[in-house]
């Protein structure tokens, strides 16, 4: 033991509400590593999943077919008016009965969609529902008149939806989807209840073995969400930064 | 998809009998004007007669309901209408200069050379640079609109136009949201178009301008050309009352 887990090992002896076990026992150290590096790829690929969903959805809501718009109504108001939990419980739970199953070692069928996909997919998915909303926001900001424009210089119908309203639209929407992300990842903590061993269900798990940790086990829970969703916000706000106009918006 | 019987003799836009209305309002009854290769007439008249809709439907940014429109003898009111052919003949600036905000002005310029005819960008970016300097904003190349004057701005939306080296320019009240000490800059660009044999189709409010560049103006009430003439006479001699009434409140 060095002198960083010495201290914290005395620290737990002579105060037992304040066990910080995983600084000193490897064996909870990996739980906490495993349940974090769980949580980034969850919110890495939700996030990138969600923001597909978005501008997929946003473009399906001003399309032709009225089929494919209310398809779209039909989703978003499903998963913004359930909660996430529920959803999350309702994919694994429920759809989860009717997913295929493979046997990879000849024995034991297991579904070909595990938690972790369904965490995904719920997820993303409840997102999603809220990125379309957002980018359906940004291209209707962007005037008709500076379409209108493009028209006369005889651009096609594409050319003005790539060159001129998704970059200005992309720019409006910014601040929402950045709220949005941030509500995603900290969502992530209810694949807890698919036992998703994300952060939150393996501090749980350390302090349901060792209950004197469970103080240190929530300092930690709030201490790396904070730290998680800063990154985040400090990655978006640069990009938002980048990618200002100047003279143009707010 | 020009039209193989049409000679530069001919005008080079042609108006006849157009009819066009939003609704149940009627805003065009049945107005007819050619315009010649190389000329430049104004139209102007009171708000809401129609003049805005005119010009905008000589590029189809709005349908005719009847009657016809011909450009270099391309139809406009024919649903087979090739849009891209038509727009490349006819360029246009608004009111509200309406300049894409996250390009810079050089950028602007080349964007729809580049994008739509395909030219490359070296090329393009040549003659972009010289454009700039012909509507007199050297040093202004990457600035964003939104760092520029409505002059400016506007000035750009015209070397914009230019840069598709279209046939006929329309101005639908350029000037009209601008500051007045910037409305000089902007009316100096499109006169150096007209003396250039730019042909140029202007809806104005601008008299004085009118009367300096035009080689034809009319007047149009509540959807009709009520009175037309060179300016030398329109002005003086303009015999309908409704004509010497929107004058004498204008003058």
């Amino acid at each position: 033991m060095n002198a960083f887990q010495q201290y914290f090992y005395d620290l737990a002896q002579t105060h037992p509400k304040w066990n910080f076990i995983y600084f000193y026992d490897p064996v909870q150290a990996w739980r906490v590593a495993d349940g974090l590096w769980m949580t980034i790829q969850l919110s890495v690929i939700c996030v990138i999943f969600s923001v597909i969903i978005g501008v997929v959805g946003a473009w399906a809501q001003g399309a032709h077919s009225k089929t494919l718009r209310l398809v779209m109504q039909g989703y978003i108001q499903f998963f913004r008016n359930t909660p996430p939990l529920v959803q999350l419980m309702f994919f694994y739970f429920a759809l989860g009965q009717f997913t295929p199953t493979y046997a990879p070692d000849g024995w034991v069928e297991v579904p070909i969609i595990s938690n972790v996909g369904w965490a995904i997919i719920s997820l993303s998915f409840f997102a999603g529902a809220f990125n379309v909303e957002i980018f359906r926001a940004g291209i209707e900001a962007v005037p008709e008149s500076t379409q209108e424009a493009a028209e006369a210089l005889g651009m096609n119908r594409l050319q003005i939806y790539v060159y001129i309203v998704l970059p200005l639209a992309f720019r409006v929407s910014l601040p929402a989807l950045n709220n949005n992300l941030v509500n995603l990842v900290k969502t992530t903590t209810q694949a807890l209840a698919i036992a998703v061993p994300e952060l939150l269900y393996q501090m749980i798990s350390i302090y349901n073995d060792y209950s004197t940790a469970q103080n240190a086990c929530m300092l930690f829970l709030f201490f790396a969400y904070f730290l998680l969703v800063g990154i985040l916000v400090l990655g978006m706000s640069r990009w938002e930064r980048g990618m200002r106009i100047p003279g143009y918006g707010a | 998809m020009t039209n193989s019987d049409w000679t530069p003799d001919q005008p080079l836009v042609s108006i006849k009998d157009v009819h066009k209305s939003f609704g149940d309002l009627e805003v065009l009854k049945g107005v007819s004007l050619d315009v010649r290769q190389g000329e430049v007439i104004c139209i102007i008249g009171p708000s809401g007669s129609g003049k805005s809709t005119l010009i905008r439907c000589v590029n189809a940014l709005n349908t005719i309901d009847s009657g016809s429109i011909k450009v270099e003898g391309i139809e406009v009111n024919d649903p087979d209408l090739d849009k891209l052919e038509l727009r490349k003949n006819v360029g246009m600036v608004f009111q509200q200069y309406n300049l894409f905000p996250h390009k810079t002005a050089l950028e602007n310029v080349m964007m729809a050379p580049i994008k739509v005819l395909k030219q490359s960008a070296e090329e393009v970016e040549e003659r972009a640079h010289a454009l700039i300097k012909r509507v007199n904003l050297v040093g202004k190349e990457n600035s964003y609109p939104g760092e520029l004057s409505g002059g400016q701005q506007q000035r750009v939306a015209i070397a914009r136009s230019l840069a598709m080296n279209p046939d006929v320019m329309l101005f639908d009240e350029v000037t009209a949201a601008l500051d007045p000490e910037t409305v000089n800059e902007v009316l100096l660009a499109i006169k150096d178009l007209a003396q250039d044999g730019m042909t140029c189709i202007l809806v104005t409010h601008e008299m004085g301008f009118a009367r300096e560049v035009a080689d034809h103006i009319y007047f149009t009430d509540r959807g009709i050309i009520v009175e037309h003439g060179p300016p030398a006479t329109f002005f003086t001699e303009a015999t309908d009352p409704r004509t010497q009434e929107f004058l004498s409140q204008i003058l």
